[in-house]
């Protein structure tokens, strides 16, 4: 009996370990092989641009995974990924860690359904209502309705910018819906005609031309379109940015190159997104 | 050891046959080892990655800061917590009774060809992926109760979606322990006189009641754990509520709006309501082991 046990537990100890064992990431095993992890507005262009990239060398596996910007940034610390995608430019403690490569310009615009009749609103009336000083419409020229809230989860960098935009703190706003991702914000405005949200133009716009009932309002007295964000007016603007850890070589360096030429100008605005100037470039040492 | 039960003429002829079970034993064996050690194996990696925040912050931290700001350093759960509690209260107050009274007519009432469809389309309705419950609550019941009340998104629709989904498995639950009651107490039953209503009233529910029971746990176990549907409706923001219209987030869509965005602490703070919702769902499992010893 006793000894029975101990098979058993020698056994299931075997098993156990076999599969803690398999928990290793397996990034780099090959050099013909990249790892790109982090948020979800770049995955989709970065994705495209990996497809183009291997169909012009063969052999090559580009793997994409989407996670958010916190992720790109830990998992190109760690080394679990060769390339982190961030949605911001590098904040200033992070310049001395990583290497930064800008591929595309995104913006943020705030978000109404649209029927909803105002227009336009101020920077400081988007701050009262984010706050909760303004909680009706009438306020601000709308129907005797209340306004409903719509922020994002912690974490998000979409959050981050706007926050950072209109000065605010995270336990500041009083918010009636928090979601996750660009498209439960879509959804959650356009079924509801007090909402107000904010997302990234690129997704708001496609969904608009594709019949869903928004519209985007303007920030700062700019218009929130492709054309502003390309001619840099349009202030609540991010750039969609690679990370890597050391400085690149090899296949990564490759890869970066790749996707800031020219020959990938046409996914990024397929994308809704704005290509970054030459000029503006960073360079690849 | 094993020993030949019996003595054949050409014991080795049949060698396969004894051997074939030993083998199975250990088979067996082997492959329940795994499923209890997975189970142990995810136990010790929630305590691994939520130990560095219990270590710093301590337990009561979770309990008595000021808010869930995890950037900001406060890491309250207890709004989560109610948001979970009433979610999974309400849908289980509403799904328990319709789910009993739908079974009942299943089984007893409905005629044969009705009784069969009806069972089919509550099969049909365990089978739908939560995220389309989801998706249904959003575009079409968030908005119908943003006209009666905004924001629409709101511990009610939570409520709502979990009703529905949790539905089928009280029912299925039920139908299930209905039939197992033994015939010969209907036809006592019958035999007595006693109108329908009585006897399901007296008979049959007393003596089902232990399925009964079991089925209300697992249907709040599935109410627990549900996160996309509820992620979906319920507005996600962090608060206890005061009515039944407030938005509310539970402590499963708090993991799955902030996981893939969480370091260092927050992520640590976050598999600290994982340990959280694993400690109810044990709870519960041994509540139903207790129900179920105590019945037989």
């Amino acid at each position: 009996m006793r000894q029975q046990f101990l098979t058993l537990l020698a056994l299931s100890l075997s098993v156990g370990w076999g599969l803690s064992a398999c928990n290793q990431n397996s990034a780099n095993l090959e050099s013909n092989k990249l790892t790109l992890t982090g948020s979800s507005t770049v995955a989709p262009l970065a994705s495209e641009i990996a497809k183009k990239f291997e169909a012009e060398h063969p052999g090559v596996r580009i793997d994409v995974q989407t996670g958010g910007s916190s992720r790109g940034l830990a998992d190109a610390t760690q080394g679990l990924a060769d390339i982190g995608m961030i949605s911001r430019a590098l904040k200033d403690s992070e310049t001395e860690q990583f290497q930064s490569y800008a591929i595309a310009q995104d913006g943020i615009g705030i978000i109404l359904e649209s029927s909803n009749p105002v227009q336009s609103l101020s920077n400081q009336q988007v701050v009262d209502i984010y706050q909760g000083k303004i909680n009706n419409w009438q306020e601000v020229g709308g129907e005797d309705a209340p306004i409903t809230v719509v922020n994002k989860a912690e974490g998000r960098s979409t959050l981050e910018l706007f926050l950072k935009y209109f000065q605010l703190t995270n336990s500041q706003i009083q918010a009636d819906v928090i979601i996750g991702d660009n498209q439960q914000g879509i959804k959650t405005v356009s079924g509801n005609q007090n909402a107000i949200g904010y997302v990234s133009i690129g997704a708001a716009e496609r969904d608009i031309s594709a019949g869903v009932p928004l519209k985007l309002l303007s920030v700062g007295g700019v218009e929130a379109s492709t054309e502003t964000l390309q001619d840099g007016s349009f202030p609540l603007s991010r750039p969609l940015t690679l990370v890597t850890k050391e400085t690149p070589s090899g296949l990564t360096k490759e890869f970066i190159e790749f996707a800031q030429s020219e020959n990938v100008h046409d996914l990024v605005e397929a994308q809704n997104f704005v290509p970054i100037s030459p000029q503006k470039l960073v360079q690849v040492p | 050891m094993w020993k030949p039960k019996t003595l054949s003429l050409f014991p080795l002829r049949n060698w396969f046959k004894y051997r074939k079970d030993f083998l199975l034993v250990w088979l067996l064996r082997g492959l329940s080892a795994i499923a209890g050690i997975v189970i142990l194996l995810i136990l010790g990696f929630l305590l691994r990655e939520a130990l560095p925040v219990l270590e710093e912050v301590g337990i009561t931290a979770f309990f008595r800061d000021d808010s869930w700001n995890p950037g900001e350093k406060s890491y309250n759960l207890v709004p989560m917590i109610w948001g979970t509690g009433l979610t999974m209260m309400g849908a289980v107050l509403l799904a328990t009774p319709l789910g009993i009274v739908s079974a009942l007519f299943c089984h007893y009432y409905a005629p044969m060809p009705i009784a069969s469809l009806y069972r089919r389309l509550i099969e049909l309705l365990a089978g739908i992926p939560s995220v389309v419950y989801g998706f249904w609550g959003l575009v079409v019941l968030v908005p119908l109760i943003n006209r009666l009340h905004p924001p629409g998104t709101s511990l009610l629709a939570g409520i709502a979606v979990l009703t529905l989904m949790i539905l089928p498995t009280i029912t299925l639950v039920a139908d299930a322990s209905f039939a197992k009651v033994p015939p010969e107490y209907l036809m006592g039953a019958a035999a007595m006189g006693l109108s329908s209503w009585g006897t399901i009233w007296q008979i049959v529910i007393p003596s089902a009641k232990s399925g009964l029971f079991t089925g209300v746990i697992l249907e709040t176990g599935r109410a627990i754990g549900e996160t996309m549907a509820v992620l979906m409706v319920c507005g996600n923001v962090v608060q206890t509520p005061d009515s039944i219209f407030d938005p509310v987030r539970t402590l499963t869509a708090n993991i799955a709006l902030e996981m893939a965005y969480a370091l260092d602490n927050h992520r640590s703070a976050l598999f600290v309501s994982g340990l959280l919702l694993l400690g109810v769902i044990i709870v519960l499992a041994i509540a139903a082991e207790l129900v179920d010893r105590e019945a037989s």
